[in-house]
């Protein structure tokens, strides 16, 4: 897997080790703790895996087997845009795949990566509960209904 | 103690609660097939994540079939283990396993010897239905100096998590990503060379796959004896001559030293000498050492460190430079014997043999991987050309020596050549936990007291438990001693050390359970602890049946300090014989 280097600020560190505590720096709470963790961070860094796993005082091996683990984890800093394309069953079957196949082939990435520009993030997400208006696509909190591979284009120009 | 009953393929059987049904078969002989499960025996550790589902078993009431190595007896219970649903079952899961794992196998460092392999012939796989369009997961191979990571091989048994997590403490290895990318790796994906990895090889010894193999450098031993400009001697250590006659049939404990002297020098090597010498070299120095540092102490010097720990173990160097490394002055500063046999051959014997440093070329035999990793540090070259050119495993020398057309079985015994082929039976218990400060106490009780041993055999030092410890009586002068093996008993007792707790003045480690003779180099052993047992048994009883017992009497270790080095702790001594310890950070150092 890829990464980015980041370097964390002393109050990063500091907020890792606070979330720790709140659970006893107990290992049997990794899940937990990684989850409060990547609610406040975006996302888990190697740098901070690395300081969960001395706060618990278990091998980062087994922190990062956690995270690559379930699916809710990741590593990548969600894009200044997060791009979320429902792959749902009415999504889906309306054509859902190819609007993510042109989301791939303008942005250049796969899902669950950024643009290096940091600019976009692609990923999937399951029933959105807006099946009428299959395939959906979400920008941020805008809702794009009915949209085709050929509108895709027009989508991502409202950002640039 | 609380039984159940119950009936396995029509025979009753009463277990005690809490058994599984792959282990009260086994009480009535039944073999029931297991890929992913592993027992450790003695350390009372068991691999069974339940994940392979090989071992399955119809249990009468119940829809699904049952995986054996994991579930436990019921009283009544009735389980049927060879009918055709749970043969059929086994064949499909072997299919489907094999259908995501290449087909390798006639070049594979493991075949013949893997458990995947013995499998699929046990359970008759003929083909592999729908191969042609199935997809193959790949994932990158990892070389470190050590050991080869090869993950596509890799069936997901994660018995080398439970090595490295459980039995070692190191955890350096971890099951990562789900499904079709599921391997088992350091964090981040990273090479072992960067993670916290000690090399002890436990991982690759318990390996039913091709996935973990030691890094193969009988090529380049090959090439070496074919040059003719080259003077190639051999070493082997002491825990080899217990375990290489595994390798060609014979039954564990079977002690080889003589055929393995014949076959050594039939495969060519110019001189074949004992690690054993260096074993002897080793307890001078580090004996001397060890009292030296208990003068200074009962003197009342207040800068003295005590416990002396033993530093023979590359491993177990590894992992105090690691873990412990605000201790770093506690060891030894003794090199291992591999190493002190490197830094004499290619000064003293060189010398004796008007042979230049580069035109030697010297191998070892070792039961370990981590001696791989150590003959390659820095420290243990000059300029450039390192003391030990290869070392090579108990397993590779095995193969050496099929590839070289020597019957073994059929061999005459012969010696080992002089002078550094000369030992006594303090060197060859190096080879078993204990063995090391055993042979230090022989040396230093006569040294500090002046006395001759009442006793040669100090049974206390000897065993398989995990931690032992003693005290020796040291002609009045009470003298504690500690030993463990297995890093993660290594790493209890240096934790009381470090908190105070505990008190002693020398603390051997190994770390491999068993000492070396259960090393990661070594004849797999597949945890059977059996095995090991008989093994160490084999050691003591070469030293038993040794003229000379004692390392101070050995004759050409006096000669080497009369001729060459002076006397223990010498300003030669301590530039050939003695090294440092670096500090490699206590996290791991990924990024
Ligand atoms: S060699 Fe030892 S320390 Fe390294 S991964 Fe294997 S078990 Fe762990
Ligand atoms: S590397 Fe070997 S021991 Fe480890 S999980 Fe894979 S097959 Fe099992
Ligand atoms: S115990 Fe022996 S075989 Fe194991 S790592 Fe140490 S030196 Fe090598
Ligand atoms: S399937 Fe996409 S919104 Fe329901
Ligand atoms: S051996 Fe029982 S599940 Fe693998």
């Amino acid at each position: 897997m890829s990464h980015i280097k980041v370097e964390l600020k002393k109050e990063d560190v500091a907020k890792i080790k606070e979330i720790c505590k709140a659970f006893n720096n107990n290992p049997g709470e990794l899940i937990n703790v990684l989850h409060k963790a990547q609610s406040y961070f975006g996302y888990l860094p190697a740098e901070i895996q690395e300081v969960v796993a001395q706060e618990l005082n278990i091998p980062v091996a087994k922190v990062y087997g956690v995270v690559t683990f379930y699916s809710f984890f990741t590593m990548i800093p969600k894009g200044q845009h997060p791009i979320s394309i429902c792959t749902g069953t009415a999504c889906y079957v309306r054509g859902a795949e190819k609007v993510l196949d042109e989301f791939k082939r303008i942005l250049s990435v796969s899902v669950g990566e950024t643009t290096p520009d940091g600019k976009f993030s692609l990923s999937c997400l399951r029933c959105v509960g807006a099946c009428g208006l299959a395939p959906v696509v979400m920008v941020g909190e805008k809702v794009y209904g009915r949209v085709s591979p050929d509108g895709v284009k027009d989508i991502l120009k409202e950002y640039e | 103690m609380e039984t159940v009953k119950l009936t396995i393929d029509n025979r009753q059987v009463e277990v005690p609660k809490g058994t599984t049904v792959y282990k009260a078969a086994k009480t009535l002989g039944i073999d029931i097939p297991v890929l992913c499960y592993m027992d450790l025996g003695d350390m009372n550790i068991e691999n069974k994540p339940g994940g392979c589902r090989i071992c399955v078993v119809e249990v009468e009431g119940r829809r699904n079939l049952a995986p054996s190595c994991s579930t436990t007896c019921a009283e009544g219970m009735v389980v049927k283990t060879h009918t055709m649903r749970v043969i059929n079952a086994r064949r499909t899961i072997m299919e489907l396993i094999l259908s995501d794992h290449p087909k390798d196998c006639l070049t594979c460092a493991k075949s013949g010897k893997c458990e995947l392999q013995d499998m699929a012939v046990k359970l008759g796989v003929r083909n592999i239905p729908g191969q042609e369009y199935a997809e193959m997961s790949t994932y990158k191979t990892d070389f470190s100096p050590s050991i080869i990571r090869e993950m596509d091989k890799c069936i997901m048994c994660r018995r080398c998590e439970t090595m490295c997590n459980t039995v070692q403490t190191v955890g350096a290895l971890n099951a990562v990503n789900r499904g079709f990318m599921a391997v088992v790796a350091p964090a981040f994906e990273q090479d072992l060379e960067k993670s916290p990895c000690t090399y002890c090889g436990q991982c690759v010894a318990v390996c039913p796959t091709g996935a973990l193999t030691e890094v193969d450098s009988t090529p380049k031993v090959i090439r070496a004896l074919a040059d003719p400009t080259k003077t190639v001697i051999v070493q082997t250590a002491p825990a080899i001559r217990a375990a290489l006659g595994e390798e060609f049939g014979m039954a564990p404990g079977t002690l080889v030293t003589g055929k393995m002297a014949a076959a050594l020098r039939q495969i060519g090597f110019d001189y074949v000498f004992d690690t054993d010498f260096a074993a002897d070299l080793t307890i001078m120095e580090e004996g001397t050492e060890l009292l030296d540092r208990l003068t200074r102490h009962l003197n009342g010097d207040k800068n003295v460190k005590l416990p002396i720990l033993t530093s023979c173990c590359p491993g177990w160097v590894n992992f105090f430079e690691h873990n412990f490394n605000d201790m770093l002055d506690v060891p030894s500063s003794a090199k291992s014997p591999q190493q002190m046999f490197g830094a004499i051959a290619k000064t003293y014997f060189a010398d004796k043999m008007s042979v230049k440093r580069e035109d030697l070329v010297v191998v070892s035999v070792m039961p370990c991987l981590a001696k791989k990793y150590e003959a390659q540090r820095d420290e243990f070259k000059v300029n450039g050309n390192p003391d030990v050119d290869f070392s090579i495993s108990t397993r590779e020398l095995a193969h050496l020596i099929k590839e070289f057309n020597i019957n073994f079985a059929d061999l005459a015994d012969e010696d080992f050549d002089r002078p550094l082929g000369e030992s006594t039976g303090a060197a060859v218990i190096f080879g078993a936990t204990g063995g090391v400060i055993e042979a230090a106490v022989r040396t230093a009780y006569e040294v500090h007291t002046g006395k001759k041993l009442p006793k040669m055999d100090f049974t206390e030092l000897r065993g398989m438990e995990g931690i032992r410890s003693a005290t020796i009586d040291f002609d009045g002068l009470p003298i504690n001693i500690g030993v463990a093996h297995g890093l993660g008993n290594a790493r209890k007792l240096l934790e009381d050390v470090r908190s105070g707790k505990a008190n002693y003045h020398a603390i051997e480690v190994m770390a491999c359970p068993g000492g070396c003779i259960g090393g990661g180099g070594q004849p797999l052993h597949h945890g059977d602890s059996s095995i090991l047992k008989a093994r160490a048994a084999a050691i003591y009883r070469e030293d038993a049946e040794k003229p000379i017992r004692k390392s101070h009497e050995n004759p050409y270790i006096h000669k080497l300090y009369e001729e060459f080095l002076g006397k223990p702790m010498s300003e030669k001594a301590h530039h050939l014989l003695h090294t440092h310890y670096f500090d490699k950070g206590n996290k791991d150092i990924y990024i």
